[in-house]
């Protein structure tokens, strides 16, 4: 399993969390809106909703953001994806489903929702991660993928 | 314009996070539910420092009675606890649980050039797109009836 390991990044984590409420304070703010990633998504997804301009917006910053993280700091972020294509493709389709039917996730649900004590969104949280805990203890632990 | 403008400035901060912090890195997240494995607690300070910098931002944010280019809050009516929300979450989070990616930490992936996050991108998009469509057309029967 050692193949596995990645380090306790602590400091890393505090600041993009930081970073992280600080932008869905903004779009509350600005906007007025919850930054929950998967109305955003769903809003530029056909048929469009009809205040689709302000997602793309924001789907755009968020795409460009690593470019320019690497522009202003000269290193890339790296990431590891430890999953075999046909995972992505099976967990991707399945978020989708989740996240339509619950109404939420980590950034809408974890982040906004919890912030506002909102019951719905305690609940959803607890779940999805308990769920996401059991799956990984089966594919790794059991299944042995 | 000014609104679209801030949006993407907004977006920009929210990828930045989400790409500091580790939530964009499979290995990152995969390990943080790794309970009994290869356990990194970072995701932990993640969500902790997210939830503590929106709970306080918005409280700021709400003192005001609207946001700078809008008329109102757009916030989630707080419903009931159901069967869609609970079963909905659970599906999101074995989702989760076997890509590694969530829609906010798989968007601002999409700015790292790797084929990953593309591949489950689109996939996230088509499961999306058949529960909407799935879920409409039940309301609209249950409608009608």
């Amino acid at each position: 399993m050692q193949e596995f390991a990645t380090p306790f990044t602590p400091w890393s984590a505090l600041a993009g969390g930081v970073l992280i409420g600080l932008s869905a304070v903004l779009l509350m703010a600005v906007n007025g809106r919850i930054a929950g990633l998967t109305g955003i998504v769903n809003g530029v997804i056909p048929p469009l909703s009809p205040d689709w301009t302000w997602r793309a917006a924001f789907l755009a910053g968020a795409i460009l953001a690593p470019a320019l993280w690497f522009l202003a700091v000269g290193t890339a972020i790296e990431i590891a994806v430890p999953v075999s294509t046909i995972a992505l493709i099976a967990g991707g389709l399945i978020v989708g489903v989740g996240v339509t039917y619950g109404s939420g996730c980590t950034s809408g649900h974890g982040v906004c929702g919890i912030a506002r004590l909102s019951p719905r969104s305690i609940v959803a949280t607890c779940v999805f991660m308990a769920a996401s805990v059991a799956t990984v203890f089966v594919t790794r632990h059991v299944i042995g993928l | 314009m000014i609104r679209i403008v801030a949006t993407f400035l907004v977006g920009i901060v929210f990828g930045l996070g989400i790409a500091i912090s580790g939530m964009a890195d499979p290995a990152k997240v995969l390990n943080f539910f790794d309970l009994a494995g290869t356990w990194d607690p970072s995701l932990l300070v993640v969500m902790f420092s997210a939830l503590a910098t929106t709970a306080m931002g918005y409280r700021l944010v709400f003192r005001r009675t609207k946001p700078l280019f809008d008329a109102d809050f757009h916030l989630p009516a707080s419903g009931r606890i159901d069967a869609p929300l609970v079963l909905g979450s659970a599906v999101f989070g074995v989702g989760w649980g076997i890509a590694g990616f969530c829609p906010g930490g798989a968007i601002p992936a999409l700015g790292l050039g790797r084929m990953e996050p593309v591949i489950f991108v689109l996939a996230m998009g088509v499961g999306i797109f058949v529960a909407r469509t799935f879920r409409n057309q039940r309301d609209r029967a249950a409608f009608a009836a």
